[in-house]
């Protein structure tokens, strides 16, 4: 039985991730980097399904972990001459966990709707001193950079192109998807799971539930940081708009659309959406949001185990 | 000591603490409509900011077609309140019972429906609403306008009337009866759906009436509703969840504490002053500044 879902469920990986490697041979342009893009936002919703899926936490402070990742990036970019993939993803790295760490201290004390408030808030006092720094953050403009060259020092450096640079995103997401499938099954993840569903037993069994959650937010704002990294890579520039908690409220609809407490859920969702906005967007412009609000509300009150919901325990087995 | 009391500027304080009132009041009532909703059912109305903006708006149509600023002021309140119960009906109801978490997603998801809508509907550019008198008396180097004052006013004298009705209107008792026991309640014959719809409307409609109160002071826009639901959430927090006297003490607070701190920094980063009274509350006081310790 056991041996029989294992054949199956890496069988369908190895078809998925197959499909994703060939798409950009067969897609034109746009679609590539569309493709690439739904990648990005995947590994956001993914990150933060660690906390929506894994330990009941919602949060709505995303966008602070992705934007700080995103000016990380940019800053190692535009400091560093010349720019360096390698540099510009620890810088990212760091940003994105010294504010996850930040915040993780003071909301993990809360609970609920408490939590969803507090990371709010806190994703807005960043949102707003990279609004009015604008000595450093470039303000309401942002900061725009050079693409860095995908370089292994010592081996090869060529510039990146739209396939190249497809490549090495879904390298990044799959390998981040694939430790945070081992995490979530690992004791670490099981204590997760056993906050989300009966926090003061898991307190009274002995487990430092405050740490955990702390951990959590971390590892969560750690992934959230890379797929900012990996968007400003692919945008070359930084911009308030992707601190604000809009942002958040996205990946937390991705994560609802594709079902929480699944990880493969969320990308899935992100491409639901992506789609949806585009196909919409062709004839309502910038009101795509009215057709793909409603639909949102549609899946919350009629579908709230989300698209892959139905097949949540297998996936996590 | 003499050159430091003449160098602290006593008129812009007074300026700042009687715009801090101003706003505080109207704060106040966008909060108390918050904090019903949340009290009473448990309910995280994300898109109380948005009923806000298109409460401003119908005014602003009204306003346009009757000459009248006290007719939009009534006939953004109905339109809201129907509306409002319109919405608890479609999207709330069916998530009653389900963990509160499920109505924050509704709600947001509703939240970007109506912003846009109003967006498609009113375009980007603000809409102006002509203060309905225009006195003026001196304060110092300002001329004060009357209007505020009697926003503030009004203000109060709203949610005056919404705390008379809760404590001694026969509907009222069934409002606070609903939030004490919802299953009691119903054993005894009182019909909680409709009281639920009926406080979500009612919260509507206070939303819409301080968007036409406050909209003279700074435009009517799409996005408006975006900043005063954060506030309000801040508020609702900081004055303990589901306390009506609470929040409306935070709102002041909260408003004089950010009018002042507009007097050192520009007003977009004094925003991060109330941020911080948010966090602080929830650290050391989570039930909330104004509200007595639960035993």
């Amino acid at each position: 039985m056991n041996a029989r879902h294992s054949v199956v469920y890496w069988t369908g990986f190895s078809v998925v991730l197959a499909l994703l490697i060939v798409a950009p041979l067969v897609l034109p342009e746009f679609w590539r980097r569309f493709l690439t893009e739904i990648l990005i936002w995947g590994l956001l919703a993914m990150s933060s399904d660690i906390l929506i899926g894994y330990t009941g936490l919602v949060s709505f402070g995303h966008s602070a972990f992705f934007g700080l990742g995103m000016y990380g990036a940019a800053t190692a970019l535009i400091i560093h001459r010349p720019p360096s993939l390698w540099l510009a993803i620890p810088c990212g790295l760091i940003a994105a966990a010294g504010v996850a760490a930040f915040v993780a201290y003071f909301s993990t004390r809360l609970r609920d709707i408490y939590f969803a408030i507090t990371t709010l808030i806190f994703s807005q006092i960043f949102y707003v001193v990279i609004f009015t720094w604008t000595e450093l953050t470039g303000g309401e403009n942002g900061l725009t950079f050079r693409r860095p060259p995908l370089e292994i020092p010592g081996l090869f450096k060529v510039p990146f192109n739209t396939f190249s640079l497809h490549w090495f995103v879904l390298a990044v997401v799959v390998g981040s998807f694939l430790i945070l499938r081992r995490i979530t099954r690992s004791p670490f993840g099981m204590v997760l799971q056993s906050i989300r569903e009966n926090e003061t037993r898991t307190r009274a069994i002995g487990y430092a539930v405050e740490r955990y959650k702390m951990v959590a937010v971390m590892l969560s704002g750690l992934f959230a940081g890379l797929a900012g990294v990996l968007y400003a890579v692919q945008n070359q520039f930084a911009a308030p708009d992707f601190v604000y908690f809009l942002v958040s409220g996205e990946a937390v609809i991705y994560n609802v659309i594709g079902g929480v407490g699944t990880l493969a859920g969320p990308i899935l969702g992100a491409a639901f959406f992506l789609l949806l906005r585009e196909g919409f967007s062709r004839f309502l412009t910038e009101f795509y949001l009215i057709p793909v609000g409603i639909i949102f509300i549609a899946i919350v009150i009629f579908l709230p185990q989300g698209l892959l919901g139905f097949a949540r325990r297998w996936l996590n087995r | 000591m003499m050159s430091f009391l003449q160098s602290v500027p006593f008129d812009q304080i007074l300026i700042q603490t009687l715009n801090g009132v101003v706003t505080g009041m109207i704060l106040a009532l966008v909060a108390s409509g918050l904090t019903l909703i949340f009290g009473i059912m448990d309910v995280v109305n994300f898109a109380h900011g948005e009923l806000f903006m298109l409460g401003a708006y119908v005014g602003v149509v009204t306003l346009a077609a009757t000459g009248n600023f006290w007719l939009a002021l009534v006939s953004a309140t109905v339109v809201i309140t129907v509306l409002g119960a319109l919405i608890h009906v479609v999207v709330l109801r069916p998530l009653l019972g389900r963990d509160p978490l499920t109505t924050i997603l509704a709600t947001f998801g509703l939240s970007l429906v109506l912003q846009n809508y109003a967006l498609w509907q009113f375009g980007p550019v603000a809409r102006q609403i002509p203060e309905p008198f225009g006195g003026h008396f001196n304060l110092f180097y300002l001329e004060y306008p009357w209007y505020r004052l009697l926003i503030a006013g009004l203000s109060g004298v709203i949610i005056g009337g919404l705390w008379l009705f809760l404590k001694y209107g026969s509907y009222g008792i069934w409002i606070r009866a609903t939030t004490q026991d919802r299953i009691m309640a119903q054993a005894m014959g009182i019909p909680v759906p409709l009281v639920l719809t009926s406080v979500f409307a009612i919260g509507s409609g206070m939303a819409a009436a301080s968007g036409v109160l406050f909209g003279p002071l700074v435009g009517v826009n799409a996005v408006m509703g975006l900043d005063w639901v954060l506030k309000a959430f801040i508020v609702v927090v900081v004055g303990g969840m589901g306390s009506l006297g609470g929040s409306i003490l935070a709102s002041i607070f909260i408003s004089l504490l950010e009018a002042y701190a507009a007097l050192v920094v520009s007003p977009s980063q004094a925003v991060i002053v109330s941020f911080v009274a948010l966090i602080l509350t929830l650290l050391f006081r989570p039930t909330g500044l104004f509200v007595p310790t639960p035993k």
